[in-house]
């Protein structure tokens, strides 16, 4: 009777169904991808019985090791640089009153989200090598550069939503309290903004992890990251063990996601 | 301090905020007050009145545009809050969730540094004050909005400010929690012996609790004074309308006599009423008098007014009689049934109004 007069998306015909089509489509790719991770033969598309050989080819493969080392460092790196670049971003755009050219600010905060990767890839290569002629450093400094700054709008707008949603009257309250506004940010808003952080930094975390196009434009010889490394694999003889790898990548960004989500899910 | 020096002053304090484009709003327009140590003093006026602002200029989360606001003699206006001995309870409590009920009642305590152990004993202090003993390590969002109510107070209290300043910190409570509330408030405030500065839109809360009263209006005091001044010899129409019901007669000076004036009504009857201070002198008057203040007397028998009886209306515990008076006023008079209200009386006749003495006050405007 409640219900009665309104639209309810759920109740039409064939809505079931288009729904797990959908699921189907995104998830049928991945499944075949983690089927054929166990498969004992050397294809990835018939199938010869079970096997954890590609695991075992791949956890005493040294480049494997070596690469995911450098994915792990430099995520945790940049995520680090851009969550604390982004709770600086965001305490001053939501802290300070709003001035003229707010929204221009937040634009460029959020420009990197827009701007196709590749024209950032394009431009940091033209950028670096100049650089690398300049100085003639080829470490891993650009990689830490590029990742850092092209996650800063990821960790922003977690950071951002927290600090919109917390009261401001907490922080005029420390303040009324004799908290001087380093202490008041100290002991009330930081406490407060502490899960809008961690979120940010797993969303960078993530997000550099994951990175394809920069880095291969931007890396030096012998740099490659976990992705640029299969991507290179790919291009030679492709054995389950990219499937073991890619399995493992997966498993690796669904905790990390699932993580996101439960620590955004407790926020009071 | 000498006795009776003003805890709080303010000094022709303005508050321009600056809106979009040319759009000013003076939110405090030349204020003047003084606001005496130890006194429960409320401000009191419908929303956007200037009654926060002026608080928020106290509590130093806004500076004045211009004026002084004195704390015992020192001009305090350009200090940051965390400088000023002066604490709020806020009107949405802002107590910190991240904190136990101990915590936050401590918080200012340890801002300022203070020894552990003095904070301890403050804080037990403070929770048997606001009687929360048992609560001490509860979450703030596991008790109730009357408990966090007091929570609040106690936390404003435990760094003994100076002065304490409230921001409607009881509309958030249901009524009978609202009323122990007020009785809590008044005890804490002479147990205590600060300074209380109430703001409130609740004109019953503020007669019930203050020493004085600010009644405010569009960024002005138009009086201060005790409860009973502001109830009885209302100044303005405007503070005659806010608190309480009234009548309003038209009338002409016919005299005056010190601050006595007697007025000549439409009717041609002649009362005598107060006359507010600051008084212009002008000819045509307004006079209000209280319902309470007046009595309906026989046909015939001596009285100010006379009329006819047009409603009686039962209310309880007391009866409105509404009148309309030779020259065309209306007239209402509230009588207690317990003091034979509501009897005797039918609609249609011609009745007498009889005017308690000093019921009568002139307006200013």
């Amino acid at each position: 009777m409640a219900n009665a007069g309104r639209f309810s998306i759920r109740r039409q015909t064939g809505f079931t169904l288009i729904a797990a089509f959908c699921f189907l489509w995104l998830y049928a790719p991945i499944a075949t991808l983690i089927f054929y991770s166990f498969n004992a033969g050397t294809s990835v598309a018939i199938w010869e019985g079970f096997s954890w050989r590609w695991y075992e080819a791949a956890w005493n493969n040294e480049q494997i090791k070596e690469v995911s080392l450098r994915s792990l460092l430099i995520a945790t790196v940049a995520a680090t640089v851009a969550t604390v670049a982004a709770t600086m971003a965001a305490l001053a755009t939501t802290r300070k009153k709003p001035f003229r050219g707010t929204t221009a600010v937040y634009a460029a905060i959020n420009a990197p989200l827009m701007v196709p990767e590749i024209v950032t890839a394009v431009a940091l290569l033209i950028t670096f090598a100049s650089i690398k002629v300049a100085t003639g450093y080829t470490g891993l400094g650009y990689l830490l550069a590029a990742h850092s700054a092209f996650c800063i709008p990821f960790a922003y707008l977690p950071v951002r939503a927290r600090l919109e949603s917390m009261d401001l009257t907490l922080e005029r309250a420390a303040a009324d309290l004799y908290a001087t506004p380093w202490n008041a940010f100290r002991y009330v808003t930081l406490p407060l903004l502490w899960p809008g952080i961690i979120a940010g930094f797993m969303l960078a975390f993530v997000i550099s992890l994951d990175d394809v196009v920069i880095t291969e434009f931007v890396k030096s010889a012998g740099q490659d990251t976990l992705p640029t490394y299969m991507l290179g694999q790919l291009r030679r003889q492709i054995t389950p063990e990219i499937n073991a790898i890619s399995t493992a990548f997966f498993l690796l960004s669904v905790l990390i996601v699932t993580l996101f989500f439960f620590l955004n899910r407790r926020k009071s | 301090m000498a006795a009776g020096q003003s805890a709080i002053e303010a000094r022709g304090v303005t508050k321009v905020f600056q809106g979009a484009g040319q759009d000013a709003v003076k939110a405090l327009d030349n204020v003047f007050v003084s606001i005496r140590e130890n006194e429960f003093f409320t401000l009191l006026g419908p929303s956007g009145c200037g009654k926060t602002t002026l608080l928020r200029l106290i509590a130093g989360f806004d500076f004045p545009t211009e004026g002084e606001i004195l704390l015992h003699g020192q001009d305090i206006a350009p200090l940051p809050p965390f400088r000023r001995p002066v604490n709020t309870v806020f009107q949405s409590y802002a107590l910190f969730p991240h904190m136990t009920v101990g915590q936050n009642i401590g918080f200012g305590l340890e801002m300022l540094g203070r020894p552990k152990a003095e904070i301890e004993a403050r804080v037990n202090e403070m929770l048997k004050l606001v009687r929360m003993e048992e609560l001490r390590n509860r979450k703030t969002s596991q008790i109730s909005g009357g408990q966090q109510q007091r929570v609040a107070l106690a936390r404003a209290l435990a760094p003994a400010p100076k002065v304490l300043l409230l921001d409607e910190p009881l509309s958030a409570l249901d009524y009978k929690l609202r009323k122990d509330m007020q009785i809590e408030l008044k005890r804490l405030q002479h147990e205590t012996g600060i300074t209380f500065i109430f703001v409130t839109h609740d004109q019953e809360e503020a007669l019930t609790m203050s020493d004085r009263i600010a009644v405010m209006s569009k960024g002005k005091i138009l009086q201060i004074g005790s409860p009973r001044d502001i109830y009885d010899r209302p100044s303005e129409r405007f503070v005659a309308n806010f608190i309480g019901d009234t009548n309003f007669l038209e009338g002409e000076i016919a005299g005056t006599a010190g601050s006595e004036a007697k007025v000549k009504l439409a009717s041609g009857a002649v009362i005598s009423a107060g006359l507010p201070e600051g008084f212009s002198g002008k000819n045509r008057v307004t006079v209000v008098v209280r319902p309470e203040h007046a009595g309906l007397t026989a046909p015939g028998k001596k009285a100010d007014l006379s009329g006819k009886l047009e409603n009686i209306v039962y209310f309880g515990t007391d009866t409105h009689y509404h009148i309309m008076l030779d020259g065309g006023a209306s007239f209402m008079i509230r009588q207690q049934n317990s003091r034979g209200g509501g009897v005797g009386h039918a609609v249609g006749e011609a009745v007498g109004v009889m005017l308690e003495d000093h019921a009568a006050q002139v307006l200013k405007d």
